[in-house]
């Protein structure tokens, strides 16, 4: 069993492709129905947005894999030829391609790195999957895993805490004048889309009033219903300026609209309660000296750029620690499952009962000095003959299910019942005497509540 | 067992000082929960030692200047951990934590057996807590309009480094300098009437025009008139803060004022 993606994004395809390829939600089903009916392609799991059309699967063959999936893409599409893709797609498989889901859940292959959409795109593309149950033990593993780490990196970096556009600049700017928005007025001067854009992030933190105005007093109107404002005319809106804490102004005007003494004035009448301007317009509509006036503060255009620009470079350094809890996690991935396979289960299974019934009969044996050795062979027979028909079923089922699409439950469910993730399975053929104690006296209270997982992830760190 | 504690105590608040600071400089927040940790473990060691030096005290009516700094201290740290408790500021530390500090190593530096006053009236404890609660009030004050003024630059000149993202925002700060003020006045009000008392009682006149008299009454009329100012004509923000800092000056003379009677009452 082996994990393939096949996909391509924003860094591989032009917008051209992409939309081709893109698969409605409402045709998600379908896809993935037709997705798993490929021979060899065991489980699947399509994630399609607007950035990335890939297929997440768990194949029998890698190539063949490759080959059925990128069939599978070509067919979402009537124009598109196998051949037409190829220059657009990756391939990744094993460690590789458990890192790729990683980083995209952790949204650190977004066009924005570190924004949130992502992580809800594909726990929907999951849960789509999940309906159609064209996920088996292996995927559900790896994209819970995925999910898991993108919370992971999201709450232990900073990756997705500053802001990235010029209008949530701003929102992020009246944060450090104004602790908390709720009780705050805003003014709206003029209607320039950013200008309109952060007043929406400032609605949406919450701010109690805002006020608008624009040249033409229908329009202010207008937005005023759109945004849930009140419109003020527009020769009075210095007198209002006094009641807001927030302006933002964006006009088409080509001179300064507001000058320092304006602001001067509104601030004297506010009792010196600080003030926050943002010009998002080009002209400038206020006055720079307005920098000059205690208690106002100033930000244009450009310096809502620059702090983006900051973020973005201070983002891109968060993801370098988010790699490095990618490559951790990939790795502890990676170890759950090679405990998957089988022949290395069917070692561990076998050791495990030998111990066990080594133990019992030592036990039996130190009571029973007095028997022959006849006897005791006999009883020791007895011991090997029980144990071994114990396990006979489970061993010929795990062997017999190795190829089918319900191998790795299996063998999960077996390492389960028999407690085979006590000590590692790759050195268990060479028997040390630790494991074995393990098995002879088995911790109760650490063997009745460890997860599998649990063990894998110690191992792992 | 007191001395050890307060070696222990103040080796604690050097640590959290150097490591509240270090802070200041990374962008990363871990450092601010150790340097949380040192100082409650600080704390609680200062506690004990204080608690020690009460109960063997030969006359606990007595508290000397280095029992005053030293509360002074303790108090301070009381307030951060209260207010960081309360609003997860952490940054406050590096300011809070640095001054609590000096006070410590100012009061292990003076000699142990300087008196403030003299053992005639026993309500002087309830003075110097009084005193000592209003003037901790002040310093948050002073520690806010400080972080007030570094923000106000940065925010104005558009430097957003490290210091900014740590800083908390204006207003906020603004408000923290107003309750500061308020709940230290009063206290010194009260500190200062039960200190004249006390001066009654000891030679027989409410004031007597020393450095530590003076000092208070000129930082108590200072404080008054920044409420006042604050209350009725708006002096909030940029020029309180700038108040707090000149008020906090004051303060500081006075417990220079304080050290220099202290030291003519002995010699």
């Amino acid at each position: 069993m082996h994990v393939i993606v096949v996909g391509l994004s924003h860094k591989t395809a032009p917008v051209e492709v992409r939309e081709k390829l893109a698969v409605p939600e409402s045709r998600l089903g379908e896809a993935l129905g037709r997705l798993c009916s490929y021979s060899g392609v065991k489980e699947g799991v399509l994630l399609s947005t607007c950035n990335r059309v890939e297929v997440y699967s768990v194949v029998e063959d890698v190539e063949e894999g490759y080959a059925r999936i990128q069939e599978f893409l070509a067919d979402t599409h009537l124009s598109l030829s196998s051949e037409q893709l190829t220059p657009h797609l990756y391939w990744h498989t094993g460690d590789r391609a458990i890192a790729h889901l990683f980083r995209v859940a952790a949204s650190l292959d977004s066009m924005i790195i570190g924004e949130s959409q992502i992580l809800g795109q594909l726990k929907n593309a999951f849960e789509v999957a999940l309906a159609h149950k064209t996920t088996g033990v292996i995927m559900n593993k790896v994209v819970k895993k995925a999910i898991s780490v993108a919370k992971r990196v999201r709450t232990e970096t900073k990756i997705s805490e500053m802001a990235v556009s010029v209008s949530y600049a701003a929102v992020e700017l009246a944060k450090k004048i104004f602790s908390n928005l709720d009780e705050k007025t805003v003014l709206l001067v003029g209607a320039g889309e950013m200008a309109k854009l952060a007043a929406r992030h400032l609605i949406a933190q919450g701010v109690h009033q805002v006020r608008i105005t624009t040249r033409t007093p229908q329009h202010a109107i207008d937005l005023a219903e759109q945004f849930g404002g009140i419109p003020v005319p527009f020769d009075q809106f210095k007198d209002e300026m006094a009641a807001a804490d927030i302006v933002l102004v964006s006009t088409g005007a080509a001179h300064y609209l507001i000058g320092a003494e304006d602001v001067q004035r509104a601030v004297d009448k506010r009792g010196n309660r600080p003030m926050f301007l943002i010009d998002i317009s080009v002209p400038r509509n206020i006055d720079p000296a307005v920098r000059h006036v205690d208690n106002a503060f100033l930000f244009d255009i450009d310096d809502l750029k620059q702090r983006v620009e900051q973020n973005r470079a201070e983002r891109l350094q968060e993801a370098e620690k988010a790699e490095r809890m990618v490559v951790e996690e990939v790795g502890a991935t990676l170890e759950w499952m090679k405990a998957l396979e089988v022949t290395p289960t069917i070692v561990a299974l076998r050791s495990r009962v030998d111990a066990i019934k080594q133990a019992e009969v030592e036990k039996v044996m130190s009571r029973l000095a007095h028997l022959s050795q006849q006897d005791r062979e006999l009883v020791e027979g007895m011991a090997s003959s029980i144990v071994n028909k114990l396990i006979h079923r489970t061993m010929v089922t795990l062997k017999a299910e190795v190829n089918s699409s319900n191998g790795p439950a299996f063998v999960e469910a077996a390492r389960r019942f028999f407690h085979l993730d006590q000590s590692s399975t790759q050195n268990s053929d060479e028997e040390d005497p630790e494991s074995r104690l393990r098995y002879l006296s088995p911790d109760p209270v650490e063997s009745a509540h460890e997860e599998p997982e649990a063990t894998v992830r110690k191992r792992a760190s | 067992m007191a001395s050890v504690c307060f070696m222990i105590t103040m080796a604690l608040y050097f640590v959290a000082t150097v490591s509240f600071l270090t802070h200041l400089l990374r962008r990363s927040d871990a450092l601010s929960k150790v340097s949380l940790w040192v100082t409650a473990a600080g704390f609680v060691f200062h506690t004990i030692a204080l608690v020690a030096r009460m109960t063997t005290a030969s006359s606990p009516a007595t508290p000397s200047f280095y029992e005053a700094l030293s509360f002074f201290s303790w108090m301070m740290i009381l307030v951060f951990l209260v207010v960081e408790f309360r609003h997860r500021i952490h940054v406050l530390g590096s300011f809070m934590v640095p001054l609590a500090l000096i006070s410590l190593v100012s009061a292990a530096a003076l000699p142990e057996t300087v008196p403030t006053l003299k053992p005639v009236f026993k309500t002087l404890w309830v003075h110097v807590t009084l005193s000592m609660l209003g003037t901790v009030g002040f310093t948050v004050a002073f520690v806010a309009g400080v972080m007030y003024l570094i923000q106000d630059r940065l925010l104005k000149s558009k430097r957003f480094n490290v210091l900014y993202s740590k800083l908390p925002a204006l207003d906020f700060l603004d408000h923290l300098n107003q309750q500061s003020i308020i709940l230290g006045f009063p206290l010194l009000t009260l500190g200062i009437v039960t200190g004249a008392i006390s001066a009654e009682f000891d030679r027989g006149s409410y004031v007597s025009w020393n450095p530590e008299q003076t000092g208070a009454l000129i930082t108590w009329l200072f404080y008054f008139f920044v409420l006042l100012g604050r209350l009725t004509v708006g002096w909030r923000a940029k020029r309180a803060a700038y108040l707090t800092v000149v008020g906090f000056a004051c303060v500081i003379l006075t417990l220079v004022g304080v050290v220099l009677k202290s030291h003519g009452a002995l010699s």
